[in-house]
């Protein structure tokens, strides 16, 4: 008999540089993550706009976790640096509306940690799938 | 004439309620009213009116029209009408009894809009009679009487008692339905009532506004008044004035992508947005006057134009009330009619 | 309860119009009741003579305003600053929105406005005058044979209650005295919604929000609101829409309007104003302000020209997104 687990849809925006390698590493690597990570590569990590994160949740992720080059090692020198500063805003008010907090992450992923990003995807969607569905951003227009 | 003590009427609410939905002003925790389901407790607004008109209840702010889903090459359509059950909108002032008339003739002139006639054929009005109107209010000045609103059952609210009066079948049909909590009585206290509003209706500071300057065939003297510069100059062209406006009727249909096929839905537009009647070519009104002129002769002008004389204001008052920067539609006729209504 | 007058003001227009410095003057025109003021333009002091008023409900911020008028006005536009306004104008300097040798600003003290509202749910509808004498309204009204008094304190406008700041950061020319940066309980409230549990500031969020009509009055009166085209008319943007259609939609719009804002909001509670239907919009702005202020340290946008907005700004030691819960326990 087949047991349906629930298993949580999760964004992963992965740099061009970085931790989108690292994603790489973690598969030639054979390292295990959740299938239901959908990777989507993005040049810088400040290139997601909280827009995107939102746009996410409407189409039915239940987590958004957000990856860059480790502070100080940007491609672009400075990057990560705003993406730091608009996510812990935009986590915060996200939390302010009362949106679970563990639903949205930022992690420094470097080209090398492929068992960092495998370690990552594993601890975030066990989290998600703790709090659920998500209810509080969905969009019912795009349920199935 | 009949009427029910006012300490039965959650009874009477209660009673409605059984054939059909009831909705009913309620007051907010922000001051201010709007429509709410009735249940058991829930206590009917004393507020003059409500911030949003109920023409939401037969024209939606959203609404879905059919849904698309796509498999390889077909594409499946899908109807999401839902056949509407009967309801009673109950509390609807006289100003805004008037506004379904106005929209009817839009949405139900051939070819009729199948899902507005729907909702109206099984939507039931109770209007309630104005008491205390607000110096906003010029309802008078369109020809509507505040103390005998139309709908299909009127109704007078007493210190004591609710006065009620069926004027259509289906009034009728439904105050039958509440019988014993009704009983008959003489129409003395509504009258005495319809004349102490009347004479408060004398002392409104709008009470002389008039419509003598405006009406169809009025396009080429008013268009090109120079006025309109100065009346639309700190228009901020949000859709505030539109949206709680009981007579607009202008909507927009959009398609929603949901990922996985297509919801094609109308919502209400604002004549003030950049984007309202955008087409292929560009925008037809590329200024914020224009946009704001089209607003003002659309109700003072084109609408009576077409609709032999019937102007599509009903002088609730809601956009003087709302608008951000007070501009509102009893300035432009001051303005522009040339007429100070003193 | 202004302590500047109608006059006062008029007189100052009508000296600096005759003189030459300005051509014209953005001021408050009279309305039909005594409250509803409309931002207008003067061309000479007879217009204003006629047309200005000042009184304690010329709530509008004219800074947005000198974004399209100096384009279109030849010489220099005559503005009039209340304290908070002025934190508006700095901030749409920074971001070079308007042209500052085209406008001739008059700073004004301001002792607060007055919400219509809150006078309302005193003495009801039916108001025929409203008078200010001293710190008290005297209002008529078609229903009270006597004048009712209402302490003005008691119908300030909520921005105006917890006012931030009574100095004026942006002017030519200052007419009576200035005030001082204020120590307001303006994050009070947020900090009573950080103290709930996510489920009750939910519940308060989703009732809030499910008001909004969606009639962009809080983005089109917003002083940092200037974008040539919001990503929300854009019908390419794929977020285009009219009408709030569900509760999704409802958030995506006030969360995105707030952090585009957010680091450059002065706080100048035109959003709450405008709101048709009395949504709190000002707190999520603040709880922007308030995080912004624990996280990088005190900004006041607006404060000064030419400064680095924190979220287009960085250290090399801020904290990390998830230790922004970790602090709060």
């Amino acid at each position: 008999m087949q047991v349906n687990e629930y298993k949580p849809l999760i964004v992963a925006f992965c740099c061009n540089w970085c931790s989108y390698a690292g994603a790489d590493l973690a598969g030639n690597n054979r390292l295990a993550y959740p299938a239901d990570v959908k990777i989507i590569r993005v040049p810088c990590s400040c290139r997601v706009n909280p827009m995107f994160i939102l746009r996410a949740f409407q189409r039915g992720a239940d987590g958004v976790i957000i990856c860059g080059c480790h502070p100080g090692d940007c491609h672009y020198t400075s990057g990560n640096y705003y993406t730091r500063r608009r996510m812990a805003a935009l986590f915060s008010m996200l939390d302010f509306l009362g949106i679970e907090r563990e639903r949205t992450r930022v992690e420094w992923v470097s080209a090398a940690e492929g068992a960092k990003f495998a370690a990552t995807m594993n601890d975030f969607a066990q989290k998600v799938a703790a709090l659920g569905e998500n209810k509080r951003l969905e969009d019912l227009r795009c349920k199935k | 004439m009949l009427k029910c003590s006012l300490d039965k009427i959650q009874n009477l609410f209660a009673e409605i309620s059984k054939s059909a939905k009831l909705y009913l002003p309620v007051d907010g925790k922000d001051g201010g009213a709007s429509y709410g389901e009735w249940s058991e407790g829930v206590e009917w607004s004393g507020a003059l009116n409500t911030t949003k008109s109920p023409k939401d209840f037969f024209f939606p702010q959203t609404e879905d029209l059919m849904a698309f889903k796509t498999a390889g090459k077909s594409i499946e359509i899908i109807d999401t009408r839902s056949e509407s059950e009967d309801f009673v909108v109950f509390g609807v002032r006289a100003c805004d009894a008037k506004s379904f008339d106005i929209l009817d003739r839009v949405f139900l002139s051939e070819p009729q809009d199948s899902f507005y006639a729907m909702k109206r054929k099984h939507g039931i009005i109770v209007t309630a009679a104005c008491t205390k109107p607000s110096e906003t209010c010029f309802c008078q000045t369109f020809g509507i009487d505040p103390a005998s609103p139309a709908g299909d059952i009127s109704t007078w609210k007493t210190a004591d008692a609710l006065y009620l009066q069926a004027n259509t079948e289906k009034g009728t049909a439904l105050l039958e339905k509440l019988g014993a909590i009704l009983e008959e009585c003489s129409d003395d206290a509504v009258n005495a009532q319809k004349e102490k509003t009347a004479a408060i209706m004398q002392k409104l500071p709008l009470k002389d506004l008039n419509t003598d300057d405006f009406g169809g065939g009025k396009t080429q003297e008013l268009f090109n008044n120079p006025a309109w510069d100065e009346l639309s100059q700190s228009c901020l062209g949000c859709g505030t004035c539109t949206f709680v406006c009981p007579t607009c009727q202008c909507y927009d249909i959009k398609d929603f992508n949901t990922g996985n096929g297509v919801i094609r839905y109308r919502c209400w537009d604002s004549c003030m947005y950049s984007e309202f009647t955008r087409m292929a070519h560009g925008n037809n009104r590329l200024t914020q006057k224009e946009r704001f002129r089209q607003r003002f002769m659309h109700k003072l002008v084109y609408y009576p134009e077409n609709n032999d004389g019937l102007f599509s204001c009903v002088g609730c008052g809601r956009c003087l009330a709302k608008c951000p920067i007070s501009m509102n539609i009893v300035k432009v006729m001051k303005k522009i009619g040339g007429n100070k209504g003193e | 309860m202004q302590k500047i007058t109608r006059e006062q003001l008029i007189e100052k227009a009508s000296e600096l119009l005759a003189n030459g410095t300005v051509s014209c003057v953005l001021g408050w025109g009279a309305g039909e009741f005594g409250y509803d003021v409309t931002p207008t333009v003067f061309k000479t002091a007879e217009e204003m003579k006629t047309g200005f008023v000042f009184s304690d409900f010329c709530g509008a911020n004219f800074s947005k305003y000198l974004v399209a008028k100096t384009q279109k006005t030849e010489g220099k536009i005559l503005v009039f600053l209340k304290p908070c306004d002025t934190y508006s104008f700095n901030q749409l300097l920074t971001e070079h929105r308007f042209d500052r040798e085209k406008v001739y600003a008059v700073g004004i003290p301001c002792e607060g406005m007055a919400d219509i509202s809150k006078i309302k749910a005193i003495c009801g509808e039916g108001i025929s005058s409203i008078t200010a004498e001293g710190d008290t309204f005297i209002v008529t009204t078609l229903y009270d044979d006597e004048p009712i008094a209402i302490e003005a304190s008691a119908v300030l406008a909520e921005r105006c209650v917890n006012c931030k700041s009574k100095k004026h950061v942006a002017y030519d020319e200052l007419m009576g005295e200035d005030g001082d940066v204020l120590d307001s309980g303006r994050f009070d409230e947020v900090a009573r919604l950080e103290a709930m549990t996510p489920d009750e500031r939910f519940a308060f969020w989703q009732n809030e929000l499910s008001r909004c009509i969606r009639c962009n009055a809080c983005r089109d009166a917003c002083p940092a609101c200037t974008c040539e085209k919001c990503v929300f008319d854009n019908p390419k943007s794929g977020v285009e829409n009219k009408s709030p259609a569900n509760s999704f939609e409802e958030k995506l719009f006030h969360i995105i309007r707030a952090f585009h804002v957010a680091g450059r909001c002065t706080d100048c509670g035109e959003c709450s104003r405008v709101c048709p239907q009395n949504i709190p919009l000002h707190l999520l702005n603040r709880k922007f302000i308030k995080d912004i202020n624990e996280f990088y340290g005190d900004y006041q946008a607006g404060a000064e020209v030419g400064s680095r907005a924190p979220l287009v700004n960085y250290t090399t030691a801020d904290l990390e997104p998830g230790e922004v819960f970790n602090r709060e326990g």
